[in-house]
């Protein structure tokens, strides 16, 4: 059995008075596709945010590859992460956001070498040849000149996939990235999804309310309620027969609301 | 009506030595402002408390004085100038912390979530700052930026006070030695005004062109 690569042990964050994850604790394994699901306020976003180190955690350890995330180990003591650290931390990890956050001053092809020029020193040339490739794997490569302003949104969030594949990081973190979109323009940012977890081996962890998408793609299903992990399963398991109370009645206010299981 | 031609040219000397001011003012201020401004988002504590000092100080207290300490002043400390040197140094340095509030505002401006997306993309922080959150800010700091430049323009006309040969000094020059007003007045009103248009224009200029395609519309 390999190691898990994502270690998540014991953590609590609280925002101001209010404990938004309460000892949560977790392991996913390489490769693995895991869906996270829950209730509005149970702590998706969060969790997320806090492997991506967007949010600080308060308490508890967080094991990435094998290496402390938010710790570094010196001399055989556990010290708060400093920033050099976190940076060696962070190139494991990508994140593709709700809102997609892409540059808005820069074209789209741009926005996809910024980062691998930046932060690897990837030449121009060879950034932008893995660009087109992955901007071809995301159905865009004719709008490399364009401007995000221009695109509609299912084409901004493939760009952003693209944008935060182009560091090949290991682990791929997805928050509920079709819920800002029209409908019509979900099923494009669902099939690069698709074909993302069918071509490659990485490590993806989603966020979503779109439990059909959910049920095909996903090797685990987390059932968040509170900041707690209420429920965990196979998705034929956690969809067609939730053991737990909270389970049962959060998917059938989802089944109301006329969401596909 | 020959002498007159004699005179315009004494004032567009002014015009020359004023525009040198405003330029090489707004130079200073500029870089100042930066400096202040990025200083007063810092994280380190001792880089605000300069920039906050420094912007206090030079809002608190009037050009005038400034410009006479720069020029009456700093000589007892062992540092004299020119009043060209003088006047740069006072325009800019006061400008520059009105400029450098600008500059902060327009950081803080730029949405958290365009952060976010550096530190996801692993960039440190001063690349996010240099790549994504000043381009984006620089656009925001423009207009106000075209109206602090107008501001020093006017500004520059103190340095008649210390005898420097600007455009308001030499019309000051043509009416004692014409006895006239409203030839030498009337035509520095008109100068001042059509510089500051040039400037507000080459500003919204420059808006338009880093504008371009931001707003999906124009390519
Ligand atoms: N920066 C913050 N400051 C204060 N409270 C916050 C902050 N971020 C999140 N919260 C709160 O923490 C709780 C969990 O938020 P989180 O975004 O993780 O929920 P979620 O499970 O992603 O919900 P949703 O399905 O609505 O996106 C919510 O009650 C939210 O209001
Ligand atoms: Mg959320």
């Amino acid at each position: 059995m390999p190691a898990p690569i994502i270690k998540v042990d014991a953590i609590s964050k609280s925002f101001g008075t209010f404990k938004v994850l309460d000892g949560l604790s977790m392991q996913v394994m390489p490769g693995e596709k895991l869906a996270l699901i829950g209730p509005s306020g149970s702590g998706k976003t969060t969790i997320l945010r806090i492997l991506m180190t967007l949010e600080k955690i308060d308490g508890g350890h967080i094991q990435v590859d094998g290496e402390q995330l938010y710790h570094m180990e010196r001399n055989g003591q556990l010290l708060p992460a400093d920033e050099r650290h976190l940076a060696r931390m962070r190139q494991k990890i990508g994140m593709v956001f709700q809102l997609f956050n892409l540059f808005p001053h820069k074209c789209v092809m741009d926005n996809v070498t910024l980062a691998p020029m930046l932060t690897k020193g990837v030449a121009r040339a060879a950034a932008e040849k893995r660009a087109m490739e992955l901007l071809d794997m995301v159905g865009l490569a004719d709008k490399a000149k364009a401007m995000p302003a221009q695109l509609s949104g299912g084409q901004k969030q493939r760009v952003a996939i693209a944008r935060a594949l182009a560091l090949s990081p290991k682990i791929m973190l997805f928050d509920e990235v079709t819920s800002a979109l029209d409908p019509e323009l979900v099923e494009e940012v669902l099939n690069v999804m698709r074909k993302l977890a069918a071509e490659t081996d990485m490590t993806m962890l989603l966020v979503t309310h779109e439990m059909g998408f959910a049920h095909d793609f996903a090797d685990r299903v987390l059932f968040f309620d509170r900041g707690r992990i209420v429920e965990e399963g196979k998705p034929d398991e956690i969809f067609r027969h939730p053991k737990q109370e909270r389970t049962q009645s959060f998917l059938k206010k989802i089944i109301a609301a006329g969401h596909r299981v | 009506m020959t002498q007159w031609s004699g005179y315009l040219g004494l004032i567009l000397q002014g015009a020359l030595v004023t525009i040198e001011l405003t330029l090489m003012g707004s130079v200073l201020a500029l870089i100042m402002a930066f400096l202040a401004g990025m200083g007063r988002v810092s994280r380190f504590f001792i880089l605000r408390a300069i920039a906050t000092t420094y912007i206090e100080f030079f809002r608190g207290t009037s050009i005038f004085v400034q410009l006479f300490w720069a020029y009456f002043v700093l000589p007892f400390a062992g540092l004299s100038l020119t009043p060209l040197q003088a006047g740069v140094l006072a325009l800019g340095l006061n400008v520059g912390a009105y400029a450098a509030e600008v500059v902060r505002g327009a950081i803080l401006s730029v949405g958290r979530e365009q952060y976010e997306a550096c530190t996801a993309l692993n960039l440190g922080r001063w690349q996010g700052m240099r790549h994504v959150i000043l381009p984006q800010a620089l656009l925001v700091m423009l207009p106000t930026f075209g109206n602090n430049a107008i501001e020093l323009l006017k500004a520059t006309s103190v340095v008649s006070l210390i005898s420097l040969a600007d455009l308001t000094f030499q019309a000051q020059v043509v009416r004692s030695q014409t006895g006239s007003t409203l030839m030498p007045f009337l035509s520095v009103l008109i100068i001042y005004f059509a510089l500051a248009l040039i400037i507000s224009w080459g500003v919204r200029t420059l808006e338009r062109r880093m504008a371009r395609g931001l707003d999906g519309v124009r390519v």
